[in-house]
């Protein structure tokens, strides 16, 4: 009996059931907090015609880049994606398509598909290029675009630590989109530094209760830095 | 003359107030943190989830896992606090946040803004922009007063796709120091030795000029 133990072995058991066409749910911002193994394995897999939503698309050769390098991406959900020439020269050539959504937009997309909301209005964007053919509604005298949520057949996220029933925690500047991608996939896989016994993470430390995670896989991590700046 | 890049950045820093969260973008905004008066507290809030960002690591405190929303390596502050995305915009697009500092391309008079695309040039995304311009109850545009050509980036109406409208509330560029409202770029004070005349030739959308405008003070 399995129980709640949420804990797979290999790579291939954790992305089980990815197929052509769906739509993945991406943690991370730039390289920070990515799921690296799980990214590997979608690109080992070769399925093709993903939708990924993510604040980034990785850089040339790592991250979410990768999955450039066959293209196996249709479509990128993202707020910003000028770190990538392979993404360019793809975009320019008609073979990838970017819908461009506020950071913020986007993290209450996830937020919001993962709380069963559907849509919801925000003041982001109106006025402007994101704003054009949504609804629009005045609250208190300022106008409001209607944003509608997003789900995924399968997300990815990365976390510190798992226990094994899937409680998450998150380490630094690695939380960002991960907790909210984590409750907005049918299938949500976690790959972790460390996993630990049920009990070891103090309950009210859990970033991510265990009932978004199906699927905890521990990974290694190379935790490439993006830009490294030090103090002069 | 006009101001430096860094003199800009000395001139947005007295801007904050003892107490304030202050969101800064890349670039000359990021600057100003170096000037932030030694008599007041300001705590920095970076849009990936961090409240509280402390200076640049030294070799020793690198960490992959510690970065700010430039995707630069950084450090936390003591009393800072780390949270998500959700959190960190809900903190944005709630007002929570004091002073938001961003560069543009183009402000009008109605206080509209663009500075994320150009049409026909590729296209990298808004990142946080439009919501750091929907939500901060004060918004400070750095930019100098006119491109490489002598063009005015001081608008009647903005001819580039835009980020957010009527938001903008103030402005100080390599010439002056400007209010936005009533439809019109009010000069507040200009760069040592900058004439007025200089600064309305620059200036292509209406501007008030009202009694003696002062030299910006550093």
């Amino acid at each position: 009996m399995a129980g709640f133990n949420k804990v797979v072995n290999s790579y291939a058991e954790a992305m089980a059931g990815l197929t052509d066409d769906m739509t993945i749910i991406a943690g991370g911002f730039g390289l920070c907090g990515i799921p690296e193994g799980l990214i590997a394995q979608i690109k080992q897999m070769g399925v093709k015609g993903l939708t990924v939503v993510s604040n980034n698309c990785g850089v040339d050769g790592f991250g979410l880049g990768l999955l450039l390098e066959d293209k196996q991406i249709k479509k990128m959900v993202s707020s910003y994606v000028g770190e990538n020439a392979l993404f360019e020269q793809q975009l320019l050539n008609g073979e990838l398509e970017v819908e461009l959504t506020p950071q913020g937009t986007l993290a209450e997309k996830m937020r919001a598909g993962g709380a069963g909301i559907p849509a919801f209005y925000t003041a982001t964007g109106y006025g402007t290029p994101v704003g054009e053919g949504k609804e629009v509604r005045e609250f208190n005298g300022r106008p409001y675009i209607l944003e509608e949520s997003i789900t995924g057949d399968f997300a990815i996220v990365k976390a510190w630590k798992a226990d094994k029933y899937g409680n998450c925690v998150y380490r630094h500047t690695a939380q960002n989109f991960n907790p909210m991608a984590a409750t907005a996939g049918k299938i949500t896989v976690v790959e972790v530094e460390e996993i630990v016994e049920p009990g070891e993470l103090a309950p009210s430390e859990i970033h991510t209760p265990g009932i978004y995670v199906n699927r905890v896989i521990k990974g290694t991590f190379e935790k490439r830095i993006e830009r490294k700046v030090t103090r002069s | 003359m006009a101001l430096t890049r860094e003199q800009i950045a000395m001139r947005v820093a007295k801007e904050f107030k003892d107490g304030d969260y202050v969101n800064l973008g890349i670039g000359i905004p990021t600057l100003a943190a170096n000037y932030v008066p030694d008599d007041i507290e300001v705590m920095l809030q970076s849009e990936n989830g961090l409240l509280g960002m402390g200076p640049y690591p030294t070799e020793e405190q690198i960490d992959a896992d510690m970065i700010n929303a430039g995707k630069e390596t950084v450090t936390a502050a003591t009393g800072a606090s780390i949270f998500n995305s959700a959190e960190s915009f809900a903190m944005i697009r709630g007002g929570h946040v004091d002073f938001t500092v961003l560069g543009a391309f183009e402000v009008d008079v109605t206080g509209s803004i663009a500075s994320w695309m150009i049409p026909g040039k590729l296209v990298k995304g808004m990142g946080g922009a439009m919501d750091l311009v929907a939500g901060a109850k004060n918004i400070i545009v750095t930019m100098t007063h006119a491109d490489k050509y002598g063009n005015s980036k001081l608008l009647e109406a903005c001819t580039l796709p835009l980020t957010g409208v009527n938001c903008i509330t103030r402005i100080i560029t390599d010439l002056a120091v400007l209010e936005v409202k009533d439809n019109a770029f009010h000069l507040k004070e200009r760069a040592p030795d900058v004439t007025i005349d200089e600064i309305k030739q620059k200036t292509a959308g209406k501007l008030v000029v009202e009694g003696d405008i002062a030299e910006m003070q550093f």
